[in-house]
């Protein structure tokens, strides 16, 4: 693949740029004051008129309304993920993290700005850049270290690994390119079938936006009228390949033929939690089914394995980094605004990472899994097979 | 009643009593290719039995997704030769949901049937047995009836089985087995394999339509036809074969195959899938080293070839009573 690769940059590209069309912003502090911020009362705020382009839809509006609670609460949030995220990078690099580990540095703004704009009810459901979504949705930072690092305090008992987190109200956590979209029209479908006023939110990459399944699991909804939110978080690189190259269409918002589509700024998180309070009010309300692609961009390597500069340019992630960085959009919202000043900003930082470090030193000092727990979870409880055939004869388990 | 009807059946009494009971598949609504669910939209409501589009994989994640969420989740594939585009959802997803999420989800309410096996005329992709490809997938059931009351008892315990079962219908049976089924609700065990012949001699196990192959081989060894008399030795005329039907291919009964053997010393396998990574190949590793000191002849495998289940060939690539009869003459003449 890698030959191929580099056959295709030999191969004159032609980019199509249309000149009169307006293309998203993606910076991360391109909201405005629409009124005073107050330290105590709801305000409004506008966010930039290019945060989101329809498709068979119109575009949310970009008045938004936010509380100063409600700020710091998701700057805290995705300061502690950044920092979780980090430590696991550096446990992985330790030998501690065994595997695989895909880090969502960079893209935080998706699932804190989720987890604002969404009730403990509605489903998540998502493939294996997921960490963050556990912790947000019942877990904590030391059952998300312990589980990538195999122990006993793991959110799944350290059965799963860094791809398989779950939580009651986050459906995971799957490892398998796409696999997880149709399980969303399920997940989708039930929910309308108990007739419960919950969104769906199924999450897939720009990769694997190019699976099969992705798209039989779209034709599903449609047909069904399922109250199913598709999420592609384009992060620009399904693994070490442009979305330019991997896909005909990289507009995935339209992408679902008679579905209605939104593309929303990822970076910026007040255009994140606005893109979903609109969808969700639009599946909830029996509109069917609706795309919504954020634009964002991962700093790190597509997992621990790449270091995520072979095809792209170190110029193009600092770029990124120094100017659409979505926690320091919002600390520039906080600051401008008068709601928070720099000092204390800091001392969330400082205390974010004190969080981690304890969670940390906690999680290391969880043990291992039980050896049993080899051969539990396979069957349900009381109905296993009488045998389980382990490495060697004293190894085997029987029931 | 015949197969289709005991499944139909089973279905029936399924949804009635569990109300987030659903059937779903290719063409189920208006009766599926097999009139497996002749009835079943009319009877229940198009809301619980649906049809969905051409999409395996979707439907087995779906499936999954629904069953998540505690749902009786009733699949359909509309051949066994199509679970492969669902193979990824099914053994990456259904069989490991649980032991990855370390038991906080699972699939395990739900059940995938479809038809399997040769009919004569199917070739590659209607005719095959699809079951030992799931051996390895831990976390799933793999479950084959025999008959009309089987299907029913069986398919009731696969939908009621707190793991994710496929079900896997001899399809050349649904119109030819014909036995008087209890119209109650009732279940089979799971897991557990039936004798349905007692002997002493030698075991022949197998499951599906080759069952009544080897029964018709039994028939044949005990009163050989004349043109076959020559091939009969008369001392083998009278022994005495024990028939044992596996229902439940993972996991399968160690414990009554080896029982079995331990006391006949001999074992005959029939499957119609090729041998090559097969099921019997797995039953036979197993048996020899536990029955290593009790075998008086090697374990026998009468199977399809190891090809592509041929069109024209068909009927000789699936095992018929010829080929068990020559197997139980070479198995207790060694």
């Amino acid at each position: 693949m890698a030959s191929l690769a580099r056959a295709r940059t030999a191969l004159p590209r032609t980019r199509k740029i249309a000149p009169f069309v307006r293309t998203l912003q993606t910076a991360a502090d391109s909201t405005q004051l629409h009124q005073d911020a107050s330290h105590s009362e709801p305000f409004s705020v506008k966010l930039h008129e290019d945060s989101f382009r329809g498709y068979k839809t119109d575009a949310p509006s970009l008045d938004l309304e936010v509380t100063k609670d409600g700020l710091l609460k998701m700057y805290k949030q995705m300061a502690l993920m950044r920092r979780m995220e980090q430590a696991a990078d550096s446990l992985y690099r330790q030998k501690l993290i065994r595997g695989f580990c895909h880090l969502t540095i960079g893209q935080e703004a998706i699932s804190v700005g989720m987890e604002q704009a969404l009730t403990r009810q509605d489903n998540i459901i998502s493939s294996y850049r997921t960490h963050p979504f556990a912790v947000l949705r019942g877990g904590t930072v030391v059952s998300l270290l312990g589980e990538l690092l195999g122990r006993q305090c793991g959110i799944s008992k350290g059965k799963g690994g860094s791809m398989h987190v779950f939580t009651e109200s986050f459906q995971g956590g799957h490892g398998i390119v796409g696999a997880q979209v149709p399980l969303g029209a399920g997940l989708a479908f039930a929910a309308k079938y108990q007739e419960k006023p919950v969104a769906t939110y199924t999450m897939y990459g720009d990769g694997a936006s190019n699976q099969g399944q992705v798209f039989e699991a779209f034709n599903m909804a449609k047909l069904w009228n399922l109250p199913c939110v598709f999420v592609c978080e384009n992060n620009k690189y399904g693994m070490g390949t442009s979305a330019e190259r991997s896909s005909s269409n990289t507009e995935y918002y339209t992408r679902g033929d008679k579905i209605p589509g939104i593309q929303a700024n990822g970076m910026d998180i007040l255009a994140v939690v606005k893109a979903v309070q609109h969808t969700k009010d639009w599946v909830v309300s029996g509109n069917g089914p609706i795309l919504l692609e954020f634009v964002t961009y991962r700093y790190g390597g597509h997992s621990m394995s790449d270091p995520g500069t072979t095809y792209r340019t170190r110029e193009e992630v600092q770029r990124m980094r120094s100017t659409q960085d979505p926690i320091r959009g919002l600390q520039r919202y906080l600051e401008e605004w008068g709601l928070a000043s720099e000092e204390e900003l800091k001392r969330f930082d400082k205390d974010a990472k004190a969080q981690v470090d304890q969670a940390v030193e906690e999680a290391k000092a969880s043990p291992l899994p039980e050896d049993n727990e080899l051969w539990t979870d396979i069957y349900n409880k009381g109905s296993e097979p009488s045998y389980i055939r382990g490495r060697e004869r004293e190894e085997g388990h029987h029931f | 009643m015949n197969l289709y009807q005991a499944v139909r059946d089973a279905l029936s009494n399924a949804m009635m009593r569990d109300d987030t009971a659903v059937v779903f598949g290719e063409d189920v609504a208006f009766g599926g290719v097999f009139r497996c669910t002749m009835g079943l939209a009319e009877e229940f409501g198009r809301e619980r039995v649906f049809n969905t589009p051409l999409s395996e994989q979707g439907i087995a994640g779906f499936g999954i997704g629904l069953a998540s969420m505690g749902h009786t989740a009733i699949a359909e594939i509309q051949f066994a030769d199509y679970i492969f585009p669902a193979f990824d959802q099914i053994v990456n997803e259904a069989a490991k949901f649980r032991y990855r999420s370390g038991g906080q989800f699972n699939a395990g309410s739900l059940t995938i049937r479809c038809p399997s096996m040769a009919v004569g005329h199917g070739g590659h992709y209607h005719s095959q047995s699809p079951e030992g490809f799931f051996l390895a997938a831990a976390g799933i059931k793999v479950v084959i009836p025999r008959s009309p009351i089987q299907a029913k008892g069986l398919l009731l315990a696969s939908i009621r089985d707190p793991n994710p079962v496929i079900f896997m219908e001899p399809k050349i049976l649904y119109r030819s087995a014909v036995e008087q089924v209890p119209v109650d609700d009732y279940q089979l065990p799971i897991g557990r394999a039936e004798t349905l012949v007692s002997g002493s001699d030698v075991t022949l196990l197998s499951w599906g339509t080759p069952i009544y192959h080897c029964e018709t081989a039994m028939h044949m060894l005990n009163s050989p036809p004349e043109t076959l008399a020559r091939h009969v030795p008369e001392s083998l005329r009278s022994a005495k074969v024990e028939l044992v039907d596996l229902r439940t291919i993972l996991p399968w009964d160690v414990d009554a195959i080896v029982e079995s053997v331990t006391r006949t010393g001999r074992l005959v396998i029939v499957h119609e899938a090729g041998r090559t990574g097969g099921v019997g190949a797995e039953i036979s590793a197993e048996v020899q080293k536990r029955c290593f000191l009790k075998l008086d002849a090697p374990v026998k495998l009468v199977t399809g070839w190891d090809t592509p289940v041929p069109l024209a060939f068909e009927k000789f690539y699936t095992p018929d009573a010829l080929r068990v009869l020559d197997a139980l003459v070479e198995t207790l003449s060694y």
